[in-house]
C-alpha cells in the first residue's frame, strides 16, 4: 500500500510551457516519433509572429494528416500529394492569409513531386513544412523515394538496391534551383542545438511569406523509431547517419542574397 | 436548320430575371465562351483548368477575362492539380469553376470524391469527347456513367445539369453555383463537344446568385475556433454518421432539383428520351416523324442526377414506347429503363466515337420502334413479348431489328412507312 501524495506545489515561474496555439490532447503519434516535435515549433512561431487568426494550413495524407487536431487554426485537409495545388488555390483567393503547408515525404516527395515542383516553380507565397522521415509510416513502414540506401523496410525487406530501386531523391536541393524558391533549408531533430538551428529556419521561411518573397520551403529530418525498428534514442542517433545522405544547412535564401540596388547617376 | 433559340432552351418560360449585366441584344456566342462568361457573371471568384480539347476556350477565355475583372485565374501543371487547387480554393468560401474534358476528368476523379466527402462547393464543366482512352476530339456523351454515377470512389452522389443549347447552358452555369453552395456539394454541367464548339445566337440571362456567410469555410480563425474542411473520418462509427449525413443531403436533392422539360408529349404515342445535343436531334427527327403522322413526343432530362425517375415513369404509363437517343453505346438508358420499369419498351438509338446520329437515322428507329410496339389501350398496357429490339452493332446503322413474329407487323410497317 502506498501513502497518499500531496500534489506537486505550483511552481513560481514557469519557464517551458505548451503553446497556446498546441491543442492540449494526447497525439496519435507513435512514442518518440519526431512530428509532435515540429508540431511544437511551428504552434510556438505561428503565436509568436501573431499569425494565429489568417493562418490557413493545409494537411497531407499519411501520418501526419491529424495535424488539424493538434495545432489550433484553419485547416484544409488535400488529397495525397496534392497539398502544395490546394495550398495554391487558398492563395491565391486569400491573398490576407497566411498559408502554412505540412507534408511527409511520401506525400511531398512520391505521389506529389509534380505539385510541389510547379507550386515552387510558380513562386507561390507559401512556407512549406516537409518532414523526411525516409519511410511511409503511417501504412506500416514502406520504402519510400527518401529511404537510405541499403534501408530495410517492409517492402525493401533486403535493404534498398539502387540498381532497382534509385538513390534518394535530394527533393529540397532540386527545388532550391527553381527562381520561384525564396527560401530552401534542411534542419534536423538530431539534438537540441539542431533543432534550435530548425526553429530559425522555420521562422525564416514564414518571414518570407510575410515579405512576399516566395515560395519557401524547410525540410526536416526527422525519426520514425517504429518505422524503423529502432527505440526512440536510436532513432534519434541514427538522425545523424541520415544527415551524411541530406547535408543540414540553408540552401538558398534569395531575399538575403538579393543584390543591393546600384544607385544610377543622372 | 434554322434555330428556334426560345424553344430550343425549353425553359423559356422558367426563365429567371437578370440580375447581372445582361446584354440586351442577341449576341453570336461558342458555347465554351458562353459558359465561361456565365460563370464570371455569376460572381466566379476563381478558375482552375488545363489545356484540352474541345474544352480550350474555357480556359482561354478565362486566362483573358478574369484579371480582367480582378479574379484569379491559373493554369495548373495537370487537370489533378486544377481540381484541387479548386478544392483548396473553395474550401475558404470562394465561388470556383473548373473545367476539362473526358480524359482530364477522370484525373478530377480524385479531387471531386474529396469535394463531396469534405463538402466543398465547386462548379466542374465536362464538355465531353469520345473515348475511351484519348479517343477522339468529337463530341460524345459517353461519359454518363462516369459523371452521373460517381467518378470517384465512396458513396457519393453529384449534381449533374445538362444542357441542350448555349442559352440553356448559360443560365445553368448561375444555377449549378447556386446549388452547390445550397447542398455544399460539387455541381457538374455536362455537355458534349458540340455544345462547346458551336454558335448559336442567344440572349444571355447572364445571374448572380446572391452570396452566402459559409459557417464552415476555413478562411482565418479570427475571432471564433479554428474550422476544419476535411474527409478524413476514421471511427467507423463517425464516417458512417457522415455518411448519413451525405445520404440525407442527396436525398433531400432528389426531392427537390429534378429537373426534364417536355415537348409534344400530350398527344404522343412515342417518346424520345435524349439529353443535350442527342436531344437537339431528337426534336428534329419528332418533327418529320409527325409530318409522316406519327406522334412523337421528347423527354428531355436536364438533371441527370438526380434523374427525372417518377415524371418519366408517369410519361411511360401512356404511350406505346421509348426510344432513348444518345451519343453513346448505351448509357442513360439504364437510368430510362430503371424508371420505366417495365411499363412501356424502351429502345435504343445510339451513335459513338465522335459522331452523331441524323435525324433521319433517328426517324427511321422511331419508325421500327412503332412497328413493333402496341397501341396504348387507356392506362393498361401489355408489353408485348414477342418483339425483341436490338441495340445497333457497329457498322450497322440505323438499328436492326430481330423479328421474332413477323406476321402482325407487315400491316404496320406499311402504315408508318407510307
Amino acid at each position: 500500500m502506498t501513502a497518499p501524495v500531496a500534489p506537486a506545489p505550483a511552481p513560481d515561474r514557469v519557464i517551458a510551457g505548451r503553446p497556446a496555439l498546441l491543442a492540449d490532447r494526447s497525439t496519435h503519434y507513435c512514442p518518440g516519433c519526431g512530428h509532435g516535435v515540429v508540431h511544437r515549433l511551428l504552434a510556438e512561431l505561428l503565436g509568436e509572429l501573431g499569425l494565429a487568426e489568417r493562418t490557413i494550413a493545409v494537411a497531407p495524407v499519411g501520418c501526419s494528416v491529424f495535424a488539424y487536431d493538434y495545432i489550433d487554426v484553419d485547416w484544409v485537409e488535400a488529397p495525397h500529394g496534392r497539398a502544395p495545388a490546394v495550398a495554391t488555390g487558398v492563395r491565391r483567393v486569400r491573398p490576407e492569409a497566411f498559408v502554412l503547408m505540412y507534408q511527409g515525404d511520401g506525400d511531398l516527395a512520391a505521389i506529389g513531386t509534380a505539385e510541389i515542383i510547379h507550386a515552387a516553380a510558380r513562386g507561390e507565397r507559401i512556407t512549406a513544412v516537409f518532414v523526411n522521415n525516409g519511410i511511409y509510416g503511417m501504412t506500416g513502414g514502406q520504402m519510400a523515394p527518401t529511404t537510405l540506401l541499403g534501408q530495410k523496410t517492409t517492402s525493401s525487406p533486403t535493404g534498398r538496391d539502387e540498381r532497382t530501386t534509385g538513390a534518394p531523391i535530394p527533393i529540397t536541393e532540386m527545388l532550391a534551383i527553381l527562381p520561384g524558391v525564396a527560401y530552401a533549408a534542411r534542419g534536423t531533430l538530431a539534438d537540441a542545438p539542431s533543432v534550435g538551428r530548425l526553429r530559425a529556419m522555420l521562422k525564416r521561411a514564414m518571414e518570407v511569406q510575410l515579405k512576399d518573397g516566395g515560395f519557401a520551403i524547410v525540410e526536416v529530418l526527422a525519426n520514425c523509431p517504429v518505422g524503423w525498428g529502432m527505440t526512440a534514442q536510436e532513432s534519434i542517433d541514427h538522425l545523424k547517419v541520415v544527415a551524411e545522405t541530406y547535408p543540414t544547412g540553408v540552401i538558398v535564401d534569395r531575399l538575403k542574397a538579393a543584390p543591393k540596388p546600384v544607385p544610377v547617376e543622372a | 436548320m434554322a434555330i428556334d433559340v426560345q424553344s430550343a432552351t425549353g425553359l423559356a418560360e422558367a426563365a429567371m430575371p437578370s440580375e447581372a449585366t445582361a446584354l440586351p441584344e442577341r449576341v453570336l456566342m461558342k458555347g465554351n465562351e458562353a459558359i465561361a462568361e456565365a460563370a464570371i457573371q455569376a460572381g466566379c471568384d476563381a478558375y482552375f483548368g488545363y489545356p484540352i480539347t474541345p474544352q480550350a476556350e474555357i480556359l482561354e477565355w478565362m486566362a483573358r477575362r478574369m484579371p480582367e475583372v480582378g479574379r484569379v485565374f491559373v493554369q495548373a501543371e495537370s487537370e489533378l492539380a486544377a481540381i484541387n487547387m479548386a478544392l483548396g480554393a473553395a474550401a475558404t468560401g470562394a465561388r470556383v469553376l473548373v473545367s476539362s474534358s473526358s480524359p482530364g476528368i477522370s484525373l478530377m476523379a480524385e479531387g471531386m470524391s474529396y469535394m463531396a466527402g469534405s463538402e466543398v462547393p465547386v462548379v466542374l464543366v465536362d464538355i465531353m469527347r469520345g473515348g475511351p482512352g484519348l479517343g477522339s476530339i468529337g463530341p460524345s456523351q459517353s461519359d454518363y456513367f462516369q459523371i452521373v454515377k460517381g467518378h470517384g470512389h465512396g458513396d457519393y452522389r453529384t449534381p449533374v445539369l445538362a444542357p441542350a443549347s448555349i442559352a440553356e447552358a448559360i443560365e445553368l452555369v448561375a444555377d449549378a453555383f447556386e446549388l452547390a453552395e445550397r447542398y455544399r456539394t460539387p455541381v457538374v454541367i455536362l455537355a458534349d463537344g458540340t455544345l462547346g464548339q458551336a454558335m448559336e445566337p442567344v440572349v444571355p440571362a447572364y445571374r448572380l446568385p446572391p452570396r452566402q456567410d459559409f459557417d464552415w469555410a476555413a478562411n482565418g480563425a479570427a475571432g471564433r475556433r479554428p474550422r476544419v474542411v476535411r474527409s478524413l473520418h476514421l471511427k467507423p462509427e463517425d464516417l458512417e454518421a457522415h455518411n448519413e449525413h451525405l445520404q440525407a443531403k442527396y436525398r433531400a436533392i432528389e426531392a427537390a432539383e429534378v429537373r426534364w422539360t417536355g415537348e409534344l408529349l400530350d398527344d404522343a404515342e412515342l417518346v424520345i428520351v435524349a439529353y443535350g445535343t442527342a436531344a437537339r436531334v431528337a426534336r428534329t427527327a419528332i418533327r418529320r416523324a409527325r409530318e409522316g403522322g406519327l406522334r412523337a413526343g421528347l423527354f428531355r432530362p436536364i438533371s441527370l442526377w438526380p434523374f427525372p425517375t417518377a415524371p418519366l415513369a408517369a410519361v411511360a404509363n401512356r404511350v406505346r414506347g421509348i426510344l432513348t437517343v444518345e451519343l453513346s453505346s448505351g448509357q442513360m438508358v439504364e437510368d430510362v429503363r430503371l424508371a420505366v420499369e417495365g411499363r412501356t419498351p424502351v429502345a435504343f438509338h445510339g451513335r459513338t466515337g465522335g459522331m452523331v446520329p441524323s435525324p433521319d437515322e433517328v426517324l427511321a428507329s422511331l419508325r421500327r420502334l412503332w412497328a413493333v410496339t402496341d397501341p396504348v389501350d387507356g392506362e393498361r398496357r401489355r408489353p408485348r413479348r414477342s418483339a425483341r429490339w436490338v441495340p445497333p452493332q457497329h457498322p450497322q446503322h440505323p438499328p436492326r431489328l430481330v423479328e421474332e413474329e413477323s406476321d402482325v407487323r407487315e400491316p404496320a410497317l406499311q402504315e408508318v412507312w407510307r
